[in-house]
Parts: C-alpha cells; sequence; structure tokens
C-alpha cells in the first residue's frame, strides 16, 4: 500500500496492521491516498504527547518530535487497517486537516485540539468540544498537571 | 431561550448566500476562517456572545450572524462527502426564510436525552434545519487519570466509560495490554469473555429498547426492559461481585472463575429474555403506531454513515454488514455461530429491528458459549502477570510478596503502541495504547463508538419534525460518559 | 377553648407535624442523572426495586416541580454551573442527595476535570456510599432523608437542630407525631 506514496517510511504494526509515517507536508496527501485505495472509514484519529518518551522506536527517516498525530484507518471491502503517524513539531503545533477527506474525523480532531492542542488548519470549526470554553490549557498534554482544580463559576445566576 | 436572545446578533448584516468567498465549488467542506485570520464574521460573533450567552464559539448562532461557510456545512451536515457527489454545499440556500426561524436549546438537563447531551436546535416552525450537538458535560479526564493507573488498575477507569457495557470496555483494554505483552490466553478464559460480553450486549440492548420506549412514549417498554435486564445484572452480581462497572475482566484473563450452578442461571436468562423478545415484537413491532413514528424518521444512506465513520448497529441498519465479531475475529467469535443482521432504509426503524435481533443473536452465541465452555485456567499462569492464587497467599510468604507487588508495582509492559477494537453494542470501540516500558500506559486513548456516531444527529434530525427529534437521538443511542470520556 | 362543645371524634395536631408527614410521603426527585449512577437511580424507578412505594415515583423533568435533586453521577466543570442553576431553580423546600462517591467526593476521577464533591456547589443532606450504589443504597438513602424530613424543622437549615437529626441513625416512629383524642 506505501506504493502509494514510495518515499513514505512504513513499517509493519501488531496485529498485522500497516503504519506509514508521512512528514507533516506530506500526511493529508497521504491519507486522502489511502481513501482512494479503498480505505472508506476513518475509524479513529487521536494525538499523543511523547514529551517525557523521547527515544520512541521510528523507522529509518521519520524525526521524533514531541506530539504525534495518529490516524487509524479502515478498509471494510479489504478487511484491513491502516496506520498513519505523523510527526508534529512542539513549537508549531498545526497539521492539516483530514476533514474534507473523512468528514468523520470532524468530532475527532475537534478533540485532539481541545485535549492536545494540535492545531488542524482547514478544520471548518475548530473550537474546544469537550472542556468548557474558557478553559485554559490542554489537559492532556503531559506538562499539564493532572491535579484537582477548584471550581469554576462563570457566572452565579440570579434569582429567576 | 428563543430568539430574542439573539436580537443583537442580528445587527450585522445577514451575509450573503453565494458560495464564491468560500472556495472552489466541488470542494465542499471548504475551509473555514483559518485560526487567527481576520473574518469579517467573526466580529459579529464575538460581540454578540459575549454580550447575551456565556457559551462562546459552541454556540449556535443565528442565521445572520453565522460565516456563511459555517452555515452551509450546517445545513448539509455531512454533506461533504468527499465525492463532493452528494450535495454541492453551494446549492444549499442559505438565505431561506431567514427571519422565522428559532434557535431552542435543549439539555443538557434534559429528561429525554440520554444523559447530559446538549442539543442546539434551529426550527422554521416544526421543522429542524439545524442542529449542533455540544458534548462534554460529563467529560471525566479518563484518558488522563489512565496514564497514573497501572495495567492493574486501569480496567478500574476504563469500565466507567461506556456504563451501559462496562464489560466491553475492560474487554477491549486488555485485549491492548495482551497485544503489547505477547500473551496467549488460556481458552477457558477467552470464553468465559466472550460469554460475559455477550450478556453485556444483551443487557445493553434491552436498556436501549427501554429508553427508547420511554422517549417514543411506551412506558410498558421501559418497565419490561428493566426487568429482563435485572436478571442479567443479577447474573453479573453472582459472577463479578457488581451489577456495573464489574472490573472483572482484567489484563491475563478474568478476575474469578465463573460461579457453581452458572449454566442454570444463564439458561434461565436466554430462555426469558429470549421469549419475551416475542413479547416486545407484539407490543412494538408490530404497533402501527409505533411503526407510524420509526418508519421513514432519521434516514441515513450507507455512504453518508460511512463518510461520517458511523458504526455498529447504525452502519448495519444502512446495510452494511459491518461486524467485527465477524469481519475481524477476535477472542473466539469465529467460532460460534451467528448472523450479522443489516437493515435496509437506515432509519429508526431499523435500528429498532438490528438491535431486537442482535438479542436473539447474542442469546444464540451465549447458548453455544454454554455449551462449549472449555474447562482449564480462567488466567494466564504467567507469574509476571497473573497474582498467586488467594488460599497460597495465607502459607507463602513469597506469594504475598508477589501478590503485593502485581497489585502495587504492577508489571511493566514493553514498549510498543497497538490499536485494538471491539464490537461494543454501539459500535467499534478502539483502544489506542501506548507503552513506554512501565508499568503505567503511556498514553490510552478510547475511541468512543457513541463519540463518532453522535456526528450523525444533525444529519438525521435534519428536516424532521422536532417531536423525533428525541426519538432519533435515542435511536443512535449515545452513551454520554463514552462520549465524553 | 371550644373543644366540650364538639360532638364528634376528632384528631389534634400539629401543623408542622401535619406538614412534615405530607412532606414525607411525596418527594418528588428531579432527573438529574449524570453518569452511571444515573442508570441505577432508573432501576430504582422501574419495577424490580419500585421506588413509587415511597411515593416518589413522579420523576419532574422541571426542576420547579421538584423537591429533591438526586445527583446521580460525576458532576465535570461544565456541568457544575447547569447543576448550580437547577439547584437554584427548585422551590423550597429541596433536598440533594448525592449519589455515588464520584458525587460525593470526586471518587477515582481526582484530576482537571471532575468536581471534587457536589457539596462545593450545593448542600448536601444525604450520601449514598458506592460507585455504583445498588438500589438498595440508594433506597437507604432516600428513607433516610424521610426520616430527616420527619425529624426536622419545617424550615430549612435552622439555629438549634433536633437531637434526632443529629445521630443522623434511624429514630423510631415517635408517637407523638399526629396525635388521636377523643372529646370527654
Ligand atoms: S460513583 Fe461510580 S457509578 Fe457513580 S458516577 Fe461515579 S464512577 Fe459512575
Amino acid at each position: 500500500m506505501t506504493a502509494l506514496l514510495p518515499e513514505v517510511p512504513a513499517a509493519p504494526g501488531r496485529h498485522a496492521a500497516e503504519v506509514a509515517f508521512p512528514d507533516r507536508e506530506r500526511y493529508r496527501a497521504q491519507v486522502a491516498a489511502y481513501r482512494d485505495a479503498g480505505f472508506e472509514l476513518c475509524a479513529d484519529l487521536c494525538a499523543v504527547d511523547y514529551l517525557t518518551h523521547p527515544g520512541r522506536w521510528l523507522p529509518e527517516g521519520v524525526t521524533p518530535e514531541r506530539f504525534e498525530v495518529v490516524v487509524n484507518l479502515l478498509s471494510l471491502s479489504q478487511k484491513r487497517r491502516v496506520r498513519v503517524r505523523v510527526q508534529v513539531p512542539e513549537r508549531d503545533p498545526v497539521v492539516d486537516s483530514v476533514v474534507d477527506v473523512y468528514p468523520g474525523a470532524d468530532a475527532m480532531e475537534r478533540e485532539a485540539y481541545d485535549l492536545m492542542g494540535i492545531v488542524f488548519t482547514g478544520h471548518p470549526d475548530l473550537t474546544r468540544i469537550l472542556m468548557p470554553e474558557d478553559w485554559e490549557g490542554h489537559p492532556l498534554r503531559k506538562d499539564y498537571g493532572v491535579g484537582r482544580v477548584p471550581v469554576q463559576f462563570k457566572e452565579a445566576p440570579g434569582p429567576r | 431561550m428563543s430568539d430574542d436572545l439573539f436580537v443583537s446578533a442580528a445587527a450585522g448584516k445577514p451575509t450573503a448566500g453565494k458560495p464564491a468567498a468560500t472556495g472552489p465549488a466541488g470542494k465542499p467542506g471548504a475551509p473555514g476562517p483559518a485560526p487567527g485570520a481576520p473574518d469579517p464574521a467573526a466580529g459579529i460573533r464575538t460581540a454578540a456572545r459575549v454580550a447575551e450567552t456565556s457559551e462562546g464559539a459552541q454556540e449556535l448562532l443565528v442565521r445572520p450572524a453565522t460565516p456563511p461557510g459555517e452555515l452551509r456545512r450546517e445545513l448539509g451536515a455531512v454533506l461533504r462527502l468527499p465525492e463532493g457527489g452528494v450535495l454541492d454545499p453551494g446549492d444549499i440556500d442559505v438565505e431561506r426564510r431567514d427571519d422565522e426561524t428559532m434557535i431552542i436549546n435543549m439539555g443538557p438537563q434534559h429528561p429525554s436525552t440520554h444523559g447530559v447531551l446538549r442539543l442546539m436546535l434551529e426550527l422554521d416552525g416544526e421543522t429542524v434545519l439545524r442542529t449542533k450537538p455540544v458534548i462534554g458535560y460529563l467529560h471525566t479526564g479518563m484518558e488522563k487519570t489512565g496514564e497514573e493507573l497501572t495495567y492493574v488498575q486501569g480496567t478500574t477507569n476504563v469500565t466507567r466509560m461506556d456504563y451501559l457495557s462496562p464489560l466491553n470496555n475492560e474487554l477491549v483494554f486488555c485485549l491492548a495490554t495482551e497485544a503489547l505483552l505477547d500473551i496467549e490466553l488460556p481458552p477457558r478464559a477467552v470464553w468465559i469473555r466472550m460469554l460475559m460480553s455477550e450478556l453485556q450486549r444483551v443487557s445493553s440492548h434491552l436498556m436501549w429498547m427501554a429508553t427508547n420506549g420511554m422517549d417514543l412514549g411506551s412506558t410498558s417498554m421501559m418497565i419490561y426492559g428493566f426487568r429482563e435486564r435485572e436478571m442479567v445484572l443479577s447474573f453479573f452480581e453472582k459472577a463479578t461481585g457488581l451489577r456495573m462497572n464489574n472490573n472483572y475482566i482484567r489484563p491475563g484473563g478474568v478476575a474469578a472463575d465463573l460461579p457453581d450452578g452458572w449454566e442454570d442461571d444463564v439458561e434461565v436468562i436466554c430462555e426469558t429474555v429470549l421469549a419475551r423478545t416475542y413479547e416486545y415484537d407484539e407490543l412494538l413491532t408490530g404497533q402501527p403506531i409505533f411503526r407510524e413514528r420509526t418508519e421513514g424518521i432519521g434516514n441515513l444512506t450507507a455512504e453518508e454513515a460511512l463518510a461520517l465513520s458511523a458504526t455498529g448497529p447504525i452502519l448495519r441498519s444502512t446495510g452494511v454488514p459491518w461486524d467485527l465479531r465477524r469481519t475481524m475475529p477476535y477472542l473466539a467469535y469465529d467460532q460460534v455461530d451467528f448472523d450479522v443482521i443489516v437493515g435496509t432504509y437506515g432509519d429508526n426503524f431499523d435500528r429498532y429491528s438490528v438491535r431486537l435481533n442482535e438479542i436473539r443473536e447474542s442469546i444464540r452465541i451465549i447458548r453455544q458459549v454454554a455449551e462449549r465452555m472449555p474447562p482449564g485456567d480462567y488466567r494466564v499462569q504467567d507469574r509476571k502477570v497473573t497474582p498467586p492464587p488467594r488460599a497460597r497467599i495465607d502459607e507463602s510468604m513469597e506469594a504475598l510478596i508477589h501478590h503485593f507487588k502485581v497489585f502495587t508495582e504492577g508489571f511493566r509492559v514493553p514498549e510498543g503502541e497497538v490499536y485494538v477494537a471491539i464490537e461494543s453494542p454501539r459500535g467499534e470501540l478502539g483502544c489506542e495504547l501506548v507503552s513506554d516500558g512501565t508499568s503505567k500506559p503511556y498514553r490510552m486513548h478510547i475511541r468512543g463508538p457513541s463519540f463518532v456516531n453522535l456526528q450523525t444527529v444533525p444529519l438525521l434530525l435534519r428536516g424532521g419534525l422536532i417531536a423525533d427529534a428525541v426519538a432519533v437521538v435515542s435511536s443512535v443511542d449515545p452513551v454520554m460518559g463514552e462520549v465524553d470520556r | 377553648m371550644g373543644l366540650e362543645d364538639l360532638q364528634h371524634n376528632f384528631l389534634t395536631g400539629r401543623v408542622e407535624d401535619l406538614v412534615r408527614w405530607a412532606r414525607r410521603h411525596s418527594v418528588w426527585p428531579a432527573t438529574f442523572g449524570l453518569a452511571c449512577c444515573a442508570i441505577e437511580m432508573m432501576s430504582v424507578g422501574a419495577a424490580d426495586y419500585d421506588i413509587s412505594r415511597l411515593g416518589m415515583e413522579v420523576f419532574r423533568a422541571s426542576p420547579r416541580q421538584a423537591d429533591l435533586m438526586i445527583v446521580a453521577g460525576r458532576v465535570s466543570q461544565k456541568m457544575a454551573p447547569v447543576l448550580r442553576q437547577v439547584y437554584d431553580q427548585m422551590m423550597e423546600p429541596k433536598w440533594v442527595i448525592s449519589m455515588g462517591v464520584c458525587a460525593s467526593t470526586g471518587g477515582m476521577f481526582n484530576n482537571y476535570a471532575i468536581v471534587q464533591g457536589v457539596d462545593q456547589i450545593v448542600p448536601v443532606d444525604v450520601y449514598a456510599p458506592g460507585c455504583p450504589p445498588s438500589p438498595e443504597t440508594l433506597l437507604h438513602a432516600i428513607l433516610t432523608l424521610h426520616e430527616k424530613i420527619r425529624t426536622g424543622a419545617i424550615t430549612r437549615r435552622p439555629a438549634a437542630r433536633a437531637a434526632a437529626e443529629q445521630t443522623s441513625g434511624w429514630v423510631p416512629e415517635l408517637p407523638d407525631a399526629v396525635r388521636v383524642a377523643t372529646p370527654r
């Protein structure tokens, strides 16, 4: 399947899934190529923060960065899965949106933006989805504490 | 919350309707304003919302205040299909009867939305035009908490996500952990897991039948659904110690063997529930009022379902025979005999009948499992993962230390990352697990089927009546614990 | 006064006792299901546990018609203002049961997202332990609340509390709740 874009490094993953490691520029094209190759469904999209685990294994030619966006694609016709992992640097956590390729990635990208702070360019409505609108920070980042926070009241509703 | 709340928002000029500003035709879903880029409509939005509400950008805006690109996207809901062929957003007339629409808010505290779902609906009379689900009211930070717990403790965390089928959550987490550990389970553990997860499917679908009945005004269905579910739950209580949130399936097997006499209990459940599904047929399936309220409501095509990543009964109701138990078997589903139920029209009634018949198929599986349950260990005999048997702890100091270590420190899991998916009652339940070689997951992400399926709601509701909104949302079967995690 | 002139049997009672008696037997809960606990709350309403035995089967959708808020499940930071608003919309007298460890203390989720105890937002009368509390536990909590209503003052949070309330235990029905008398 990497024949689609031969320069993209790939590795066999567990569960016989193939893993492709495009760089940021080729990421959207790679996902679109998989879609054309019959991967009809975007099963999952999530982001991982590798801040405290820098020495992970990556194939030759892929520079590890702090963030990684992982997209799981599923082909119903071929009964296969493929995983696309793209490295996203810390200073510029921006990656192309795949919403126009897979409309179903809409909520998942919003979630990754909300919880991990990855900005998806081209997403039509990139707003917080789970956290309150005025929340500060992105809770799933490794440098965001787990800890307890005091209750935030936006406003005290008056008597009605 | 009616229109007048937004009157000040209408101060901006009604945005012109032609697609010139929003990218090339034939490329639907033209990007909205890039973050940071100046957008003429943005000023209107911000000013209006600061003055009137505290909801921020998640608010559904009145038409004059909504940028045309976003409006078209919301009107067309999903019609940003990749082929662009289904509906060009440029075709949607955003100017239609602007001043007659009304935005109403439903939830998050509403008796019939399943849990704390909040919908903002734009109505034209009684017809729903746009819908915006607002979620996050139950966001629990479980993915963050999951990074703080060891793999042994992790099941207590994930089990609380989809609280209608906790055992399936545990199952997917354990399968992911075991994939990283690379261990092979003894057959009895596999078959016990299968038994439990099918019983869970029965109870989850029964619960769905109950709540769906209630949303449609059939209170007897609710009482019946709960009555039958109670039987399954008391079996769970017997086998696992808890009615819900069982923490029964653990990495390396299950927590305990099945209780004595489980075959009889299971057979009683199968017999009763199966017989009762035919009563539901009489109560609902053949009943004209029920059919009127479900047939042809909330239609979805297979292409739309796939484009929106919908899985589970929603996808199957559109006629796509995709069931991970059959198509990508896990556990021992390739050794049992069952049918994948599909619908034709993808409407509420199809989703109802898919679920009703899945109860029957699950009972078929349960009977086969009960018949063929292999003897042997119920957890893998690997000292690294498995605590020693309870009785040994009293006798041997080593066993005590071992037990202590497994439960405090946990076991180390080799580095790597894996994505495992199973078929939960709501669809593909996936677990993306990254390990850095310690005893705690580095990152645990659960792909909740309800979270993704919820994206179909705006499309299902569009053009329907407000009175059906509750029924449609119910037929999608979102479990908010899993949506928000 | 004129009691001697009455020709028929009659009852005397304190208004306070009558009010408490009446309140206790029709506590209408607001549906405030949040998470897993809500499912158990619904089971309590269904056939097997049948909360209507206690005159409580009327789960009101509108907080303005409800007397009791059962906070069933974890309260997130995003939900907290909504919860408070629903509470404020309820008419006095009103009571709160905090159902489950999540509502009571945050439970196992001590993290950024969950309010660590709903008593930071609204006053709680009874805490039901468990994760989820079994329907029996919830019924027990409800009975405890009934007892509190029966022995408490009819106005909310008086300065001096009745002794029975402080024991928080089960106090036997006092014979003077409704006194029966016949004319001499
Ligand atoms: S206490 Fe337990 S059952 Fe109740 S909401 Fe919390 S996690 Fe769920």
